[in-house]
Parts: C-alpha cells; structure tokens; sequence
C-alpha cells in the first residue's frame, strides 16, 4: 500500500476558557487522542455536532496551530515548525476552504486579483502566465473570465465560494482541507459545489479532509468517514456502509436524527439532554449521559477505538465488549 | 369545510421590486403544512405579509382570510389579538426574540396576561405547566433563569412556550432549528409534533430541508422566486414529484445509504428579483423548457386528488397520464 499524504497520530489541543467573569479557568479538551491517515488522492470526511473538535482538527492538521501532544506527518515528513523555509514550502502544499466564503474574500478588490494573490506571493510564474492561470482556475471551478473581474459582492453564494476554491487550487496543491464548505448553500447549489469538488479531485488527483455535520454531504464526497464526539473519534469507516450499519450509539442517533424524504419520524431514536459542555467532560465514555444503552462500566472506563471487523473501528464498551464475548 | 387560514393571490413588494407573486395557500384546522424553498423564495414574507409583519415600505395586495375574516390591512388592534393569539410565530433565532435582561417567567406572564386574560397564582401555575410542557426539567426553578442561561434547545424550548401562551390555533414555525444540530434538531421537531397532535393546533413549518418537511407535515408546498409551484401529501410530493424543480430538489439531495451516485445539480442559480425572466421564472435553469415557458408564468393547477402544479409541461404530461389512467 502508498504511503498516506497525511498520518496523524494522537494528537491532543485543550484551551483554557474561563466562565464567568469570576468563574475558575478550566480547560476544555477540543481534541483529544484523534489519529487519522488519509491516503494520497482520497477523501476523509469528519462529522460531528458543533464543538466536537472538527475546526480544531483541521487546524492541527494544516499545521496552522501546534498540538499539545501528537504529531501530524506530511508526506512521510512531520509538519516543519512554523516560520521556517520548510514550513513554506509544505504550506504551499496545502491549502483550506472554509464555510464562510465572504469572510474569506476582499470586497474591494475583483475576485480575479485574488485568485492571482497566492501565485503573487510565491512568485509563480511571469504576469502573463498567471493571468493565463487565473483564466484556467476560473474555468476548471466552471466559471468565465468575465466573473474575474466582478467583486465578490457581485457574485451568488455559490459563485463565491468556486472563487475560493479556484484561489486554494492556485497553487496546485495536493491536500486539500475544506471546514463546512458548503454548509451555507442553498442544496440545489451545495449539489453543484459538491460535484465539482468530486470532479477536480478526480482530475488533480487531490487529498482532500471534509469537514461537515451534514452526514449526506460528507458520505458523498468521502473514501472514509469519521464520526467525533466531544473531541475524540467515536466511530471511523467506509462511507459506504458506515451510516448504513452505525454501530455507535452516537452515530446511530446521527443517522437517526438525518431527516430523510419518505420517512416519517415514527422509530426514530430521540437523545435525551444536550451534548455535555467541553469543559466538564464526563467520565468514561463522554457520551453516556446521553446514550439509551449504556451500562455502568461506561461511566467508569474510557473505550478506546477498537476495529470490530471489516475497515470499521468503534469506541464502545457495548459494541467491543460484545465483540469480545462472541469470539471467545 | 372553511379553512382556518386562506391566503389568496397575495403579492409583496419593494421599493416597487415584486418578491412575492400571487401566493394561494388553504390551511385547515389542525393541519400540518410544510413550506420548502431556496432561500429567498418568499417563504418567510408570505407569512410576514399575512400577519401585518412587514415594514412600511412594504407593498402588500391580495386577501388573507382567518375563519373566513380578512385580516390583510386590519385594523392594528385586530392585529394584536391575532398575533400571538389565534397565530403564533417562532424564528430561527430564539435568541434574538427574548429579552435578555427579564427572567422566563417574567416574559412567559406577560404573554399569558396579554393573550389569555390570566392573573396573579393563575399566571404562575400556568407559566410553569408551559415550561414543563416544552420539556425544561425543574421547571418550577428554572422559571427564575434569565435566557441566557439556557442551551440553544431550551431558548428553542422556551419560545414555543411563549407562542403556545395564546393557546394558538396555527403555530407559523419559520426555520425553528436550522441553527440547531441534528440531535438537538430532532428533540425539538418531535416536541412540536407531539404538541400539535395534542393540542389539534395547525402548523406551518418553514425549512429549506427537505426531509425536515417530509417527515413532520401532512402536506408540502414547494415555493420558486414567490410563487408556488408544486403541492401535495408529502409522501406523495417525495415519491413523486412533478414540477421539474421539485424534482431537482429531490435529485440535489445526497443519499445517506445505498449506492452513491452522482447528484443531478440545478444548473445556474435563483433569478433576481429585480430582473424576474419572463414566463415560468424556473424556466432558464429547466431542462424540459420550451417555447411556450417563456411566454407566459404558469399557474397553479390541480391535476389529481390534493396535488396542484404551476408548469406547462408537466400539466401537459400529467394530463396525458391521467387520461390514459382514466382509459
Ligand atoms: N481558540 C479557541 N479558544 C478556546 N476554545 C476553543 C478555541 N477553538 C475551539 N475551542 C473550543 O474547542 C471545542 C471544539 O471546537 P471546534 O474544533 O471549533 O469544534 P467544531 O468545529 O466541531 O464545531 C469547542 O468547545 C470550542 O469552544
Ligand atoms: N424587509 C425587506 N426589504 C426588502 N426586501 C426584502 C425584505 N424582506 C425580504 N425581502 C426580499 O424578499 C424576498 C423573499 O425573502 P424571504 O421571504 O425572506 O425568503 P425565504 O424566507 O424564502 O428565504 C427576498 O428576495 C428578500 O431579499
Ligand atoms: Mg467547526
Ligand atoms: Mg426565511
């Protein structure tokens, strides 16, 4: 087998947040222990509810804040210390899309320039050639010239967002990190967006990690899909069978909790209570206060992601403790 | 039967740019409505409209009916007998409805003492059977609490209290959890069907999610550029959707299991307002277009029990079908 373009081995990020004006700093636990490789050319998706580790992941994994613990390796070398000649030149190797595609653009200048910029600031290429470059970008994420020159008040949400893909390709980078890009789109354009991001990474042969809590978007687009829980990786599998066959109590109440056309709610596994605060995690497996099976050795133990068969791995007592007693 | 609600041919505009264009929707009583769209669509304005919510500069015509009474351009004390009595309206945004700085219960009476003409140990036992009706544990307690200190789901939670403090005969619930993740999403769309079945209260529910629609109204009306252009039973408009938009929202849509495939995508994007395509205004993004889209916007016709379509087409091949049925 190839090596894989990204290996990510227990990294770790925990922040101090106060709460309350007098209240005592406590640390919350963002990512916790998440190892993850993505092969060259494949896509791994990473789903959860908001504030479960996803953003933060995505950042430790570009190398745009250092984890506490832990190492991310790029292309079989770790991630160079930032600032450095090394660093630069791995950067340059990746790039990131994030939700928002206004925030990430300048109103006062026309797209076209900034689609230009990277090439700009690592000398590129002639002028010419990276006005032919800019031209070409434009047309692999299905736009015109003539959509260069707009500002990015002129142009549709959708459109807005090809234009931030087209500036992340600029460069011709291999990896690829995309945070909820298309979360803010209306489905008949986040269909559009998706297809072209499966198309380019086709073409260009892209790494790519998806984040979303939308379970449809990230099967679609994804080899293997990731499931986290409060900062730590409940469940990992084949796209293709893994919100099929959940066997996380979490992930069978995500699949559960996805509306589907066609079905009515009858059946459907309501939880209980919010998701725990980050900050007081509980013990054992973060998710039993709210899991309708659990027993008493889940407020105790911590489960540790075990493989259970197949290309699937999963974090719970129930589900490996059973896996346990059938092969003896 | 009369209908509880029945809108008619209601147009908004502003600043003279039409964004809604004639809307007709039938509600009956205890009925669950589903409104899907892309954002923009007017879904939001036509019940803005309907309940005298808009701002001034806002151009509204057509006839909206309440047990057969207008209540389109009536008079402001009307207005407020309706609003938040017989009709009650909760946002997105739960937050940005409540007063920061009053505790629950403070808000929650004044609701009941504006709407339902309670007082004093009346107000407080009914303030609290509300709380505990939403699903707020110790509810006796928490009515105390100021908004902020409740989750995203409570503040959700609370501000259907509020709205159920009229004892309302229609709850208008526009996008209640879009901000709202997909477990919380779930906890909350069941606590309003359990409601609804409980209290017979109508219900329209405003989403741009489709399954969110599917799974929770009777029936779903499908909106395009302030116009409806698909309605029918929910089961039905999913199996089998007819207006080539209604379709293309359906083919847009990820599937969660079963074999990937690629997903057929609307080409292009909504019309501007400003600039409406003449004809049917999905037409440039219509695959099955043809001359006679462009000529003329299509209305909205019936073309079997309980289902209605505004697309030449597919009134034209409906039609054909049903004769043949028919045959
Ligand atoms: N820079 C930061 N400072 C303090 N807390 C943070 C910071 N970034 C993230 N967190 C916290 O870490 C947790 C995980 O956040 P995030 O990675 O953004 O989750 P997700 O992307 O899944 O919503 C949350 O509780 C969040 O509040
Ligand atoms: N107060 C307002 N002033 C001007 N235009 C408005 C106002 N409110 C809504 N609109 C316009 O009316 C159209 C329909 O909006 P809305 O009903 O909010 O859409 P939806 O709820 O379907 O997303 C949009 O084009 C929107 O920009
Ligand atoms: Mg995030
Ligand atoms: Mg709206």
């Amino acid at each position: 087998m190839n090596a894989p373009l990204v290996a990510v081995s227990a990294i770790s990020r925990s922040y101090s947040m106060r709460s309350g004006m007098f209240g005592r700093a406590a640390a919350v636990h963002a990512v916790d222990g998440v190892s993850l490789t993505i092969p060259r050319g494949e896509t791994l998706g990473l789903v959860g509810e908001s504030g479960s580790g996803k953003s933060t992941t995505g950042r430790i994994v570009l190398g745009l804040e250092p984890p506490d613990h832990g190492e991310v390796r790029f292309d079989g070398k770790p991630m160079a210390a930032p600032g450095t000649a090394t660093w630069r030149a791995q950067r340059a190797r990746m790039q990131m899309i994030f939700q928002d595609p206004l925030g990430a653009l300048d109103r006062r200048l026309p797209v076209g320039t900034q689609i230009r910029e990277p090439l700009d600031i690592h000398g590129l290429g002639t002028p010419g050639e990276r006005e032919e470059r800019v031209r070409e970008l434009l047309r692999d994420v299905e736009l015109t010239p003539a959509h260069g020159a707009r500002y990015p008040g002129a142009l549709s949400g959708g459109q807005r967002q090809r234009i931030v893909l087209a500036q992340a390709l600029a460069t011709k980078p291999d990896f690829l990190v995309c945070d909820e890009p298309v979360s803010a789109l209306d489905v008949s354009i986040q269909a559009q967006v998706v297809n072209l991001l499966c198309d380019l990474q086709a073409q260009l042969s892209l790494t790519l990690l998806f984040i979303s809590h939308d379970l449809r978007v990230v099967r679609q687009i994804s080899n293997v899909v990731a499931v986290m829980y409060l900062g730590r990786i409940v469940e990992i599998g084949l796209a293709d069978d893994l919100f099929a066959q959940p066997e996380h109590p979490y992930t069978q109440a995500l699949v559960s909790a996805s509306p589907a056309p066609g079905r009515r709610s009858a059946g459907r596994i309501v939880l209980a209570g919010d998701p725990p605060n980050p900050a007081a995690r509980p013990n054992g497996c973060a998710f039993h206060p709210r899991c309708p099976r659990a027993i008493a050795r889940c407020a105790q133990e911590v489960p540790v992601l075990s493989a259970v068969g197949g290309n699937r791995q999963v974090a719970c007592h129930l589900v490996t403790g059973a896996a346990t007693r059938d092969a003896a | 039967m009369q209908p509880l609600v029945s809108i008619a041919d209601l147009r908004v505009a502003f600043n003279g740019v039409p964004v809604l264009r004639g809307v007709d929707i039938a509600l009956q009583k205890g009925e669950a409505l589903g409104l899907v769209g892309e954002s923009g669509s007017g879904k939001s304005v036509t019940w803005l409209a309907a309940l005298g919510l808009l701002p001034r500069q806002a151009k509204v015509a057509g006839s909206v009916l309440l047990d057969g009474r207008q209540i389109l351009g009536a008079p402001a004390a009307e207005l407020d007998q309706v609003r938040g009595g017989r009709i009650a309206m909760i946002f997105q945004d739960p937050a940005s409805a409540l007063n920061p700085v009053l505790t629950i219960r403070r808000q929650l009476s004044e609701a009941l003492a504006l709407h339902r003409d309670l007082s004093g140990e009346t107000v407080k036992a009914e303030a609290r059977r509300l709380l505990d009706l939403v699903g707020i544990p110790d509810a006796a307690r928490r009515l105390s609490a100021y908004p902020h200190e409740f989750s995203g789901g409570q503040v959700q939670r609370i501000m259907i209290a509020m709205a159920l403090a009229g004892n309302p005969d229609l709850l208008i619930a526009d996008e209640p959890t879009t901000a709202l993740d997909a477990t919380i999403q779930a906890q909350i769309l069941e606590l309003l069907s359990s409601i609804r079945r409980e209290m017979g209260m109508a219900m329209v529910l405003i989403s741009h999610d489709l399954g969110v629609v599917a799974e929770n109204c009777d029936r779903v009306a499908v909106m395009y550029a302030g116009r409806i252009v698909e309605q029918a039973p929910s089961h039905q408009l999913f199996a089998d959707p007819v207006h080539p938009y209604a379709q293309g929202l359906i083919g847009a849509l990820p599937p969660l299991d079963g074999p990937r495939r690629r997903l057929t995508a609307i080409p292009g994007t909504v019309p501007d307002p400003a600039h409406m395509p003449a004809g049917c205004a999905f037409a440039p993004r219509c695959a099955l277009a043809e001359e006679p889209c462009g000529l003329a916007a299509p209305t909205l016709v019936p073309i079997a029990n309980e289902r209605s379509v505004a697309c030449v087409r597919a009134e034209a091949s409906r039609r054909a079908l049903l004769r043949i049925a028919a045959e």
